[in-house]
């Protein structure tokens, strides 16, 4: 992750903006310039609602060298109120007690430290409701 | 178009190879298949690599490998489509003769993963790095999660994945390139190491250096070279949302579902025609979903296919008589033509112990990421 590329994404990662597509409503996370389902290229931008439940999740126990020391962890994937589907990192729970189907919010946490630099990339992580 | 066939192979011992480079490994596959074709010169090569960049630092890896195979000045192309990277090689070979702008064509396929790259994060680069990556995400992960709404769906059990291993064990234990040449039990594979949950050390594809390549030409050429011939029945590719989570389902892969009703069509075959196949079996679950995928049974029944050895080498549809990505190994951008030349053995009789009875029709399903391209090849013995 360098630091140009992570800034551009802060709306995503910080504010959960998604864009909706004039054309037929299909909301996109992250924003696209191009409606995958209706072809058109007009979105109005707004911040998703950040609760929603667990479709699917594993348990990272082998990772990459930027998450070493952080295995094992959590992974889902996530759909929210506004029908938006995410891969987040699900945080504060005893990895046995996970469940597809279960309710989660979405929180502001640290992901990363950018390699070179150090600098502290944050972004979502879920947690149960 | 014309019609195009398969007349040589060539191919490495798949593993882990310290004492040769990508280029060792390559020029070993590639003169192999020039040798068995028996053609005295090429007019082109593609070259499939997922990530030569990244695992050792080498791109402009067309005109490298073209310079030592002594091939220059012929045009040659690195190909990249993640895993799919050697299926797409082929395809591209197949269009150059088809079209005939070229009679004799190699395609190929070579990884060198072991050079000390972070494999795992190179090979994630296949998924969406700002939006799966980011978060930890890895591949053995986003397949786990597949697995785990399978599971959830269809009640899949991890006995029936795990029989998935055990028979692509015993198939690899009968080839002389597969990287893991030994049989493992039930028990072995179910307690081995967890590496994303549900799945375990014994459920993955390992990390290995490698190389395959086949010479394709038309058909009246091939007539020259070979009375057994193999015919390109079909080639078909397809593409899915590169994030797993924008999908609206985890456990049907669309990539696979419409390469394969484009391949069957342009083959004018139904799946009961197909002999025998190889399928990507990076992970023991992709194999239980593609062989759903490519219409083989019913959605939900890849598990118990694999359990009642419906898929065995003495099975209704063999699957990966190879030993699969699984036991065979899986140097990346090789593992699609490593499939046609398995398709090429079987075809011609030359699969020893492995041998399938009356293979007429095979398929090769190669994909890359999470199933976000599928390429489908199918191949006839003429
Ligand atoms: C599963 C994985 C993480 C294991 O790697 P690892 O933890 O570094 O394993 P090691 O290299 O330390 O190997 C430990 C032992 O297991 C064996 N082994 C490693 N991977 C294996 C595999 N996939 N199957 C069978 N045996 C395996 C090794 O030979 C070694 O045996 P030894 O101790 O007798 O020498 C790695 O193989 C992997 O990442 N596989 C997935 C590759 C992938 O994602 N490909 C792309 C798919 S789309
Ligand atoms: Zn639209």
């Amino acid at each position: 992750m360098i630091s140009p590329r992570y800034h551009r994404e802060i709306p995503q990662r910080y504010r959960l903006e998604a864009g909706k597509c004039k054309g037929c409503g299909y909301v996109s996370f992250p924003p696209r310039l191009v409606c995958p389902e209706c072809g058109k290229n007009d979105f109005d931008l707004f911040k998703l609602d950040n609760e929603g439940k667990l479709l699917t999740y594993t348990i990272i126990r082998v990772g990459s060298d930027k998450f070493v020391g952080k295995t094992p962890f959590a992974v889902g994937i996530v759909e929210l109120k506004d029908g938006v589907k995410l891969t987040t990192q699900i945080a504060d729970v005893n990895l046995d007690e996970l469940k597809i189907g279960q309710q989660v919010k979405l929180v502001f946490r640290k992901i990363q430290d950018e390699g070179k630099s150090g600098l502290h990339c944050y972004g979502y992580k879920a947690i149960l409701i | 178009m014309r019609e195009v066939a398969v007349i040589g192979t060539g191919m490495t011992q798949f593993g882990e190879l310290w004492g040769k480079s990508i280029k060792d490994i390559f020029v070993e596959a590639a003169s192999g298949a020039i040798k068995n074709a028996g053609v005295e010169h090429i007019d082109s090569m593609y070259v499939g690599s997922m990530s030569s960049g990244l695992f050792v630092g080498q791109e402009h890896l067309g005109a490298i490998l073209a310079d030592y195979l002594g091939q220059n000045p012929i045009p040659s192309t690195r190909v990249e489509s993640a895993c799919a990277s050697g299926g797409a090689a082929f395809r591209a070979a197949y269009f150059e003769v088809a079209s005939g702008a070229s009679d004799i064509v190699l395609a190929g396929g070579v990884e060198k993963m072991t050079d000390g790259a972070d494999v795992t994060d190179s090979l994630a680069t296949a998924a969406d790095q700002e939006y799966e990556v980011y978060q930890g995400v890895t591949f053995p992960g986003l397949y786990a999660m597949i697995a785990n709404s399978h599971m959830h769906e269809y009640g899949t059990t991890r006995e029936q994945l795990a029989a998935i291993a055990v028979k692509n064990h015993k198939n690899g234990a009968n080839n002389p390139n597969a990287q893991f040449r030994k049989p493992v039990s039930l028990e072995q594979v179910m307690n081995s190491t967890l590496v994303a949950d549900p799945l375990r050390l014994l459920d993955c594809s390992p990390v290995s250096d490698g190389g395959a390549a086949v010479i394709l030409c038309s058909m009246d050429v091939a007539k020259k070279f070979t009375d057994t011939i193999v015919k390109v029945k079909a080639t078909a590719q397809a593409s899915d949302t590169i994030a797993l989570h924008t999908r609206k389902s985890f456990t049907t892969l669309n990539s696979v579902t419409t390469a394969a009703e484009k391949a069957y069509k342009m083959a004018d075959v139904t799946p009961k025609d197909i002999n025998f196949a190889e399928v990507h079996d990076c992970f023991t679950i992709a194999e239980a979903v593609v062989y759903e995928d490519l219409g083989f049974c019913e959605k939900g029944c890849g598990g118990p296919a694999a359990e009642e050895g419906r898929t065995a080498l003495e099975g209704e549809t063999p699957l990966n008589t190879s030993g699969g990505l699984k036991s065979k190994g899986h140097p990346v951008g090789a593992t699609g033509i490593a499939q046609i030349i398995e398709l090429h053995e079987q075809l011609t009789g030359q699969a020893g112990k492995r041998q399938v009875k009356n293979a007429n029709i095979g398929l090769a399903q190669n994909m890359g990421g999470s199933g976000a391209s599928c390429v489908i090849n199918i191949l006839e013995a003429k």
